[in-house]
Formats: C-alpha cells, structure tokens, sequence
C-alpha cells in the first residue's frame, strides 16, 4: 500500500441556500493521503478553506461508520462513489488515484430539496415511515419474547431488510428518483414477521400512498438502487411491496 | 472539603429489601388520570434509545410531547451505532441466569461506584425491554428452533445477550424511532429534527423549558413544557478522537449544569481496548471492532522496542504475547480496562507497532490454524471486511493492529431513584445520566439502560411528578426566557465575530490530546494538577483566538462545532478535577498512585465510596464538590484479579 500523497481535483456543488442558484467549483488538494476517507478529505480542505477566509462546504455526517446513514454525496455520479457496499464516510482515498478529477454533488430529488452545498432533506423518508412503518402495540404487556416463534429464515430474510441505514442512496442513483427500496425494504420486513401481520394490508398502502404523495416516481426496474446501496438490500424488496400493495387492494 | 447538601441528595431510594423497592415505590407514586395527561406537556431532547423510547411511551399514554434532535432526523442518533448486543436475564439457555446475577455482574463490573437500588431495578425491567422489542418487529438472530438467540458477551460467565448480528444498536434504535413515528401520525409527537438545546429555562425553580436553534435557519426559539427530558447521551467526544458520532457532544447536558443541575463522576470514562488505530493526522474518528474479537484473536507486540520486521518475520520466541503473560487465567479476555491500559504500557515503553507505534497486534494465525479459514470467517467475517475495507489490509494474512479509544462516558448529570436531576422538572435518561454503570460499563448494558430508562421507568415517575407538583402551563414569554435567549445570542455572536486565526478543530484536536495524555487510560496527581492549568490556558486563548465561518442565519456546522467545543473547554476541566479529587483507582478511573502490586486498579472504599457532586458556582469560578455516599447492603465489595 503506497503511502504517497496524492494530487486530487475536486469539482464540488456548491449552493448558499434553498432558493439560489448552484455550481461546481474547482478546488485542488495536493496532499491527500491515501488512508484518509473520503469525509476526511473534505475535513482537510475545510480547514484550508476557513484559513484562507473562505466558507467551508457544507455536508451531512455522523458516525462515519456507514451506519447511521448521515452522509450523502454523489462521487463521480454514483452515489456514495465506486466502492460496493459503502457508504461515503467509509470510502478511503486509496480507492482513487493520483491526479484524478472528482466531482462531488448532493442527492438530486425533488423529494429531497438542496439546504445548502450538499445537504438535502430527507424528512420525506420520515413520514413515509411516519404512515405505517411500525407494528402498533404499546410499551408494557407485551408477551415473553419466546412466546412466539419466527423460524429463523423468515427472522434472517426480515433483518437483511431492516439493515437501511436511510440514507436515500437509491433515491440518488433512480433515474426516476423512487424511493421504492426503501419503502419496500421496511414493508418486506414486517410482511416476513408475524409481528407486521394484522397492519399488513394498511401498512403497504399507506407507506406506498405516502411515497407518491412526496413526489418520488415510480420504479421501472433500473436496479440501480441496489447496485449503490450500502447495506446491499436486493431489489426483491421491490417485487415484495408491489405483491404487498396489490393484494392490500383486495379487502 | 464542602457540606454534603444532605436535601439536594437524596437518592429517593424507596424502602423495603431489594427485591421488593421497584413495586414497592410503583405502588406509591401517584397517578395522573388519562384526561389530565392530556393537559401535559413533555420537551424530550434527544431520540437515541432513551429518548426514542421516551417520547413513544409517554405519547402512547396521552402526554404531549415535542422531541428534539440534532440529526436530519430521529434515526440517525448514535444509538444506531451500538454493535454487540443487549444483556437481559431471561435465563432461556438455562445456564443458571437470574435478576440476582445480573445484578451482581453489573456492580461489580461497576467496580462497586454505582446504587444497588438502580442497578437492581435496571437487571428487574430487562426482560420486559426483550418482549418489547420483539413485539415491535425487531429481528433478533434466532435459532433454528425460532427461539431467540444468546451469546455470552464481554466475559459474562453466562448467555445472556440479545444481538442482531453487529447491528443491535440499529436494529432496536429503529424499532424505538417506528414507535415514535407512529406517535407523530397520532399528533401526540411534534417531531423536530435539526434543532439544537442551547439552555435550559428555569422558571420558579422548575425546569419549565429550553432555548433551541433551527440548525437550517439559525433562528432561536423558545419552547415550554412541564418537563423536560434530557436524553443527549454522554460526553466521549471531548477527547477528539473516540469511537462517538462526530455531531455528539455534551452541551445540552453542560447547559443544565450551569443552570444548577450537578455533574456526577465526570471522570468515569471508557476506553475500549479494540479499536483501529490512529493513522495520521487528519484522522476524525475511530472506529470500534466488536471486543468478541479477543475470543480468538491474540494480542502481541515484539519482545524488542523499535523491532520493524514485519509482523510475519517476527519468530515467536521474540513476540511478548504479554496479556497472555501477565494474566494467564483470563489472558486476552481481561477486563476492558485492564486490556486498555497494559496497550498503552507496550506502547511508552516503545513496542508499539505500524507506523505510528501506537498499536499492537491482535493476531489471528493461530486461530485460523486450529480452527479453519471458514469458522475465522464464519464468526468474524463482516468484522474482517470492515478492518479492510478501513485500512486497506487484510486481517485472514495480517495480524490486526488495535488501540484503545474513548467509547462511553458512565459520569453524567446526577439523578435520584427517579431520574430526576436535583433540578425539579428535569429528568436526565440513558448515558447523560450517571446512574448506573458505576465506574466501568459492562459490555451490552448501554442499549439495556436507555431502554429501560425511556420505556419502563420515567413512564411511572413522570406523572408522579406532575402529579404532586401541580404543574400549570407557563408562558416563554417570561423574564426567564428572555434572559436565557438573550444569553444564547451574545455566545453566538461572540464565537461570530472573534474572527481569531484557528479553527475550532484546531482547538478541539489540543484539548482532545491534552485530556488523552493526561486524563486518559491512566493518571496522576502531578499531571492533572498540570492539565488543569493547560485547559484553562487553551479556554482563554479559544475565546482570543478562535475562527468561526459564516453567519448565524444559515446552516452553519463549524458554528455548532464551535459551541460545542467551547463547553467541552470548561467540562474538561471539571473531569481532571474529578480524578484528581477521587484518590484511589474503580473501574475505568485508574490512579496510578494507587494500584496494587499486580498494577490492578486499588479503590479505597472507606474514603471513595461516594458519588462526587460538581456544582457550577459562576463563570471562571472553581467548581464545588458535594458527595453523595454509596451504601452496600446486599453485595460486599472486593477487590477486582484476573490473574
């Protein structure tokens, strides 16, 4: 693993507000380290920015872990950049090469509107959830956990869908700007839990109505969501809440 | 030495054996009927698990509840970062478990710093916190069978975790936020993500509300309640480096603290022995890798300082396997703390490893030689994948390099039996307590204590509360609240214009160091005497010298870095006093005046055996320490060997 430092051009969105006009700006970092993520990076060239008196860009993060689904950015147009199953804050500088130019823009949605550089709003996912991402039981009275059994298939099946971070990647990546694995990934989830049982019906209209009226599109079977997702949730959640939804039509 | 304030600490422990004090206490706290929760309104701030599961319950029973967090949105609290798993004592493996040992385990791990009462309530409610979570959906491993899974975790002689594979914390954080969010449908909770806590308001004496900023706007607002929880998790990231989210910080709680609420055991921290380790200087974080690592893998650094073979060329009559060595009874599964701090040991003395030398190996060739490539990776795998894909290197044909980091504070605000602060009105839940987890947290307790704290305890004592105090609405158009908004706007317009030459990452990266080297894994008289004075030389020169970008009226995240920051330059000093005035070695507070002669941690229970009380007497002022005595009816202490 080399240890040289690289040359890196950065072709960054920048946009002061909700309201204004944004463009890329060309930025040159001539000291990356190759073990440095790709979060680290724009930390270092903050700093650089503010010491010359410069506003420093603006980008969501957290746990930089890839879990807590903080970060957005697309890299070179693909969201969360070339590495598979990773989220921005766990892509490293060792993935690109010396000299090479990247470009780096926020989500592009119109359910997720620019704040500012590249920060978007999210809160669309919220109230997705928010129509009936949930199994309805109250804290207290619940049954000894081992009261019911879930064979552990269904349990392994349901948790590979539970693992969306949120992040809005397959947002990013749709051509038609679906949100169909996220809210698929949560539907298919509980329709393999006998928990998700009797909002069964209510849940998948309700979580499919409400990501229409946020004004994502439709799926048509890119599969460009699941080749970005950091969690790599198959698209089978997608045939999943498309057989959910049409049979909740059916009382 | 100041005056115990005998009223101001009150445990509120209730009466009767041990067994018997939760319902005992539940029997005697006093109801709010359905109709008049509805009049009630509760602030919580934070949505991790204890504030998650916080806003749901109370929701659910008819409070009106607005809760806060810093976060585009309630899901991504940290939380969602928790790994390994969530004790409870259901005994379903039938390997002897019980309320009683879970219990035990727990103070003892606590290294006897914590209250017997809260710690045994915590090990009552950990059942029903399993039932909840899979009534809710939550996919916990299971076995064939369908039943739940078990793994004995962080040393505990018996199966008594609940996982979902590395990602428990996510899995039940998600299953407290779909809880919440079916609360928001129902209109019983205003949800506001991207809002900040700036202060507490007090009116008459009752916590009665808080100043916030919009992080997308920058507009301060006012909101009032007739409670307010504080649920904003612990304080780690003062140290710069640690395994927390980058956005958690300790000011909603510091805050608090300087409107009257006490700051227990600040200096109780936890470094966690196995973490990736730093590789230079832009790193930002550090990133944990599951201690269940240590089942298998084998520490070691070379027996000779300076020895730069590789790791490979390296004979093994010249390697140290030296906590195999110095503890031949638990080897590699010492303690967190112990594992921790004999890292550092190797490492002064200069047998570090990689480039920085500050690391050793954890070695798995000899694992992968007894037991297969396929079970390594079967039992290990995603943890592989994660230690490469962060370094570039692959663990099945390198021996890892660890290091320990900051992992979770057990200091926080103080509470009584009820989680309420010695601020009427305001209750502190989850890691932002001190309650429960003495002076060392025990693995897969952290996810147990914000659940039980948020779905099955301050649903009893809130109302008990509102009920006895007869709390009316108050208005924030009051002479408190002006004060306190008019007290947020100077800082920020302080920070704003002080246009000084560094940055606030400047400032944290130095006090972070500064608290590592000298209130870090092991400390003394002489250096924290020193640090005090250094932190107090690096606040002033902060508010000289520091550089915020921007405006107020916009999403500004190095203005929000920049206040953070400025509190952890007063906190960091309170948690060196702490340790300075706490002469003797618990848990994760190692003295190394006071050891024994096997260099384990020596607590000195006639003089120590109390919760330490920090109160903020004004600004630049020396803080004063009250001392709440601990008391240990049912357990008898000793002194911790692993030998």
């Amino acid at each position: 693993m080399s240890d040289q430092q690289m040359t890196i051009h950065l072709k960054v969105w920048r946009q002061k507000g909700p309201n204004s006009k944004g463009e890329l700006v060309d930025y040159t970092m001539d000291d990356v380290n190759p073990h440095m993520s790709f979060l680290e990076m724009f930390d270092w060239l903050n700093e650089k920015l503010m010491k010359q008196g410069e506003e420093p860009i603006e980008f969501d993060h957290d746990c930089r872990e890839g879990i807590c689904g903080s970060c957005n950015m697309m890299i070179n147009g693909q969201a969360h950049g070339p590495q598979k199953a990773t989220a921005a804050c766990q892509l490293h500088m060792r993935q690109f090469s010396d000299g090479d130019t990247i470009y780096v823009e926020p989500w592009r949605a119109k359910a997720f509107p620019i704040i500012k550089d590249l920060v978007v709003d999210r809160s669309a996912f919220d109230r997705i959830v928010e129509a009936g991402g949930y199994v309805s039981v109250n804290t207290g009275g619940a049954v000894d956990a081992n009261a019911q059994l879930i064979p552990k298939k269904e349990a392994d099946i349901a948790f590979d869908y539970a693992t969306c971070i949120g992040c809005g990647a397959c947002v990013a990546a749709c051509p038609n700007s679906s949100a169909s694995l996220f809210t698929g990934a949560k539907i298919a989830q509980f329709a393999h839990l006998p928990q998700g049982e009797p909002e069964r019906k209510e849940r998948a209209r309700a979580m499919v109505d409400q990501m229409k009226e946020e004004g994502f599109g439709d799926c048509s079977n890119f599969a460009e969501c699941e080749a970005v997702c950091p969690k790599e949730i198959s698209i089978t959640a997608i045939a999943e809440m498309r057989r959910e939804y049409v049979k909740s039509l059916f009382d | 030495m100041a005056q115990t304030k005998e009223e101001l600490f009150d445990a509120k422990i209730p009466e009767g054996p041990l067994q018997e004090k939760w319902d005992n206490h539940k029997n005697s706290l006093k109801l709010l009927n359905p109709n008049n929760k509805k009049k009630h309104h509760v602030i919580v701030v934070g949505t991790g698990l204890a504030g998650a599961s916080a806003s749901a319950s109370l929701a659910e029973l008819g409070y009106n509840v607005t809760a806060f967090c810093i976060q585009d949105s309630a899901r991504r609290a940290h939380s969602i970062a928790a790994q390994g798993g969530i004790n409870a004592a259901k005994n379903y493996q039938n390997d002897g478990d019980n309320i009683w040992r879970l219990f035990y385990d727990t103070i003892k791990g606590g290294d006897y710093r914590s209250r017997e009462a809260n710690v045994y309530r915590l090990a009552q409610v950990s059942n029903n916190i399993i039932d909840q979570c899979v009534a809710q959906g939550v996919p916990f491993a299971r076995e064939y069978g369908g039943t739940l899974a078990n793994r004995s975790f962080g040393g505990a002689q018996v199966s008594r975790t609940f996982y979902a594979r590395g990602q428990t914390g996510q899995q039940l954080l998600l299953g407290a936020y779909s809880a919440m969010m079916r609360q928001v449908e129902k209109g019983k909770i205003k949800m506001i993500p991207r809002q900040e806590m700036l202060d507490l308001v007090m009116v008459d004496d009752l916590a009665r509300g808080i100043i916030t900023r919009d992080l997308e706007t920058g507009e301060i607002q006012r909101h009032a309640a007739d409670a307010v929880l504080l649920c904003t998790g612990g304080y780690g990231n003062i140290y710069y480096l640690s395994t927390n989210a980058k956005n958690t910080n300790a000011s909603a709680a510091w805050r608090c603290h300087k409107r009257g609420a006490m700051f227990s055991n600040p200096c109780f921290t936890q470094i966690h022995p196995t973490c990736i380790p730093v590789s230079g200087e832009y790193q930002s974080k550090l990133t944990l890798m599951s201690e269940s690592l240590r089942n298998d893998g084998r520490v070691w650094v070379p027996k000779k300082a300076g020895d730069d073979r590789h790791p490979s060329d390296i004979p093994d009559d010249e390697r140290d396997y030296y906590l195999e060595r110095k503890y031949p009874s638990f080897g590699n599964l010492v303690p967190r703390d112990v594992a921790s701090r004999n890292a550092k040991y190797v490492c002064d003395e200069g047998r570090g490893v990689g480039p920085t030398k500050m690391a050793v190996y954890l070695d798995f060739r000899d694992a992968i030689k007894e037991q297969g490539l396929d079970t390594i990776s079967g039992k290990y795998g995603n943890l592989f994948d994660m230690y490469e894909k962060i370094t570039g290197e692959n663990p099945y044909e390198v021996p890892m390099r660890i290091y320990p980091a900051v992992h979770y504070t057990m200091g926080g605000l103080w509470v009584d039996y009820n989680l309420m602060s010695n601020l009427p009105g305001l209750f502190v839940l989850g890691e932002a307590n001190f309650s429960d987890h003495g002076a060392n947290r025990l693995g897969a307790s952290a996810l147990m204590q914000g659940l039980a704290d948020g779905y099955f305890v301050i649903p009893y004592t809130l109302g008990d509360y509102i009920a006895r105090n007869d709390i009316k609405p108050v208005s924030t158009d009051t002479p408190e609240f002006d004060q306190a908004e008019k007290e947020v706007r100077e800082r920020i317009s302080r920070l704003l214009d002080n246009k000084g030459n560094k940055t606030v990452l400047d400032f944290h990266r130095e006090l972070g160091k500064l608290m590592w080297d000298y209130v870090g894994m092991s400390r003394n008289k002489e250096g924290l005497e020193e640090v005090i004075g250094k932190i107090r030389d690096l606040r002033e020169e902060f508010w000289k010298d520091v550089y915020v970008p921007g405006e107020n009226e916009t999403f500004n995240k190095y203005l929000e870095y920049a206040y953070r920051v400025a509190d952890y330059m007063e906190l960091g000093e309170v948690m060196a006093r702490d340790a300075l005035d706490r002469e003797e070695s618990c848990g994760g507070h190692f003295r190394e005046e006071y050891q024994t002669e096997d260099g384990e941690a020596l607590r000195n229970d006639e003089e120590y055996n109390f919760v330490s009380c920090w109160e903020y007497k004004g600004e630049g002022e020396k803080h004063d320490i009250h001392r709440e005595p601990l008391e240990f009816e049912y357990v008898t202490p000793t002194q911790r060997s692993y030998k």
